[in-house]
């Protein structure tokens, strides 16, 4: 067997064009299962681009892009990857229970994975009530919900944590890596850098480049910076 | 093509209804209440009701059926939930196919309902038989939701969407016999108006002629149904460029 047969990720000169725009430039990087990977830049600087590429939903301009060792947006790979979108991506008008259902239904899933996946972002009190009646950070979770069934072995979160409290975001990165151990590959889009700290790796993207692919120590350590958040502005702005 | 996806695709459109009961009484209550607002309104002559009533009995729920599915689709754009649907195995077909029956259902209670409503009543006298009507209205509320779910590609948004119901209904309204009959409308407009799907409907309704005639008519609303769809399911896009 070949070494990338282990891969879950292996993206080689994506490059992205988007009216006109090019989004991505030859972005490459690789992962194995059970990394924990947190995708960080400034807005605008083609996150949603390479997550949404990497589902399958965006054409690619050239480079390849494989997950599992399939191209991405071969049929092989539909619903085997869990998805969260920026925005919740949920129906508001039927209830937490109804929309996990339906999903779980698209999926192929036994009505038992709907529980446990209940059970998991604690919405299971939540069940009967209507989505558009819930708070911001109990959609998200309903959201989350959706992206969990199946026990996908890949999961592509993008800003998850945006506009939620302190113990939410907590509890969701505790979540994320506990998947992570369990060998899913975790990918978390994040604009906040402090969240970012608790990725065992980071990519760093500016202006669709990827700057940065490492460590947050090594982070540090390169930018000599005293903070993650002085790191990043200086990558952000220093690089040229 | 799924049976399995589309059916579930069918009962989680029904059940987002069944959360919002206020539009299910506008589709159906609306359409019902404009006939019966027709019929009143015709009271003092004999028989011009008989002879206006059928025609729109295929108009509103064609209207009724096109904004509602237009709208609901394109809020799925705009919400995100398609592009998430599009990363799981349901088809373009599966989603579209799931869009129709579920709003065919309800166009054959609708249409069930103004039919029984105007022979009873609103004291409809029609030469004809009135399953025809029936079917007719029925039909005309899934093309609607067929042009609807056409439409809802071309369109950016909700409000654009509903802008595009003069532009896409109006004519056919015009050139459909309603105003004046297809026969005597100038060279070019007549071979125009005979093509729309709005004139087969009225053509099916019209009294006295064959059967062969009125199967003609429904096959050709049928056929305007299935490109519709297709149409439909052809312009979602799995990957945006």
């Amino acid at each position: 067997m070949e070494e990338s047969n282990h891969l879950t990720f292996d993206v080689a000169q994506l490059r992205v064009v988007r009216g006109g725009n090019e989004t991505l430039k030859s972005i490459s990087f690789r992962a194995v299962p059970g990394e924990l990977i947190g995708l960080l830049g400034p807005s605008g600087s083609g996150k949603s681009t390479l997550m949404r590429s990497l589902l399958g939903v965006q054409a690619i301009t050239s480079g390849s892009a494989r997950i599992l060792n399939s191209e991405v947006g071969s049929p092989a790979l539909r619903g085997r990857i869990g998805y969260m979108a920026q925005g919740s991506a949920v129906y508001l008008d039927l209830t937490v229970e109804e929309n996990l259902r339906y999903f779980a239904g698209v999926l192929h899933q036994d009505p038992i994975e709907v529980a446990r996946v209940m059970d998991v972002v604690a919405l299971t009190s939540f069940a009967g009530r209507l989505v558009s009646s819930l708070s911001g950070g109990e959609q998200t979770r309903v959201s989350l919900g959706i992206a969990l069934l199946g026990s996908p072995r890949v999961l592509i979160l993008d800003e998850p944590t945006v506009g939620l409290d302190p113990i939410l975001r907590r509890d969701l990165w505790r979540t994320f890596g506990d998947l992570a151990r369990t060998g899913v590959t975790v990918v978390v889009s994040s604009h906040v850098m402090d969240e970012a700290a608790r990725c065992a790796r980071l990519l760093l993207l500016r202006d669709g480049m990827l700057l940065f692919d490492d460590t947050p120590a090594s982070l540090l350590a390169i930018s000599g910076a005293s903070s993650y958040d002085e790191a990043f502005e200086r990558l952000i702005e220093g690089a040229p | 093509m799924n049976l399995h996806r589309t059916l579930l695709t069918t009962r989680r459109i029904l059940e987002q209804l069944r959360h919002d009961p206020r539009t299910i009484a506008l589709l159906l209550l609306v359409p019902t209440a404009l006939v019966g607002l027709l019929a009143w309104t015709l009271t003092n002559q004999p028989g011009a009701f008989d002879s206006i009533g059928p025609k729109l009995l295929g108009v509103f729920p064609l209207v009724v059926m096109f904004l509602v599915t237009s709208v609901i689709t394109l809020r799925e754009r705009s919400l995100g939930t398609l592009e998430r649907l599009f990363t799981t195995p349901l088809t373009k077909a599966d989603f579209v196919a799931g869009y129709a029956i579920a709003f065919g259902a309800l166009a054959l209670v609708q249409s069930l309902l103004v039919s029984v409503l105007s022979y009873t009543w609103y004291g409809l006298a029609h030469q004809g038989v009135p399953w025809r009507i029936s079917v007719v209205a029925l039909l005309a509320g899934l093309l609607g939701t067929a042009l609807g779910l056409a439409l809802s590609a071309v369109a950016h948004s909700e409000f654009q969407a509903v802008q595009f119901m003069p532009a896409f209904i109006l004519p056919q309204l015009l050139l459909c016999g309603l105003v004046i009959p297809v026969v005597k409308l100038p060279g070019v407009l007549r071979v125009v108006a005979d093509v729309l799907p709005m004139t087969a409907a009225a053509h099916a309704i019209a009294p006295l002629q064959s059967n062969w005639y009125y199967m003609g008519q429904f096959a050709i609303m049928l056929a305007y149904i299935f490109v519709a769809l297709a149409v439909g399911a052809a312009s979602l896009r799995r990957r945006t460029k």
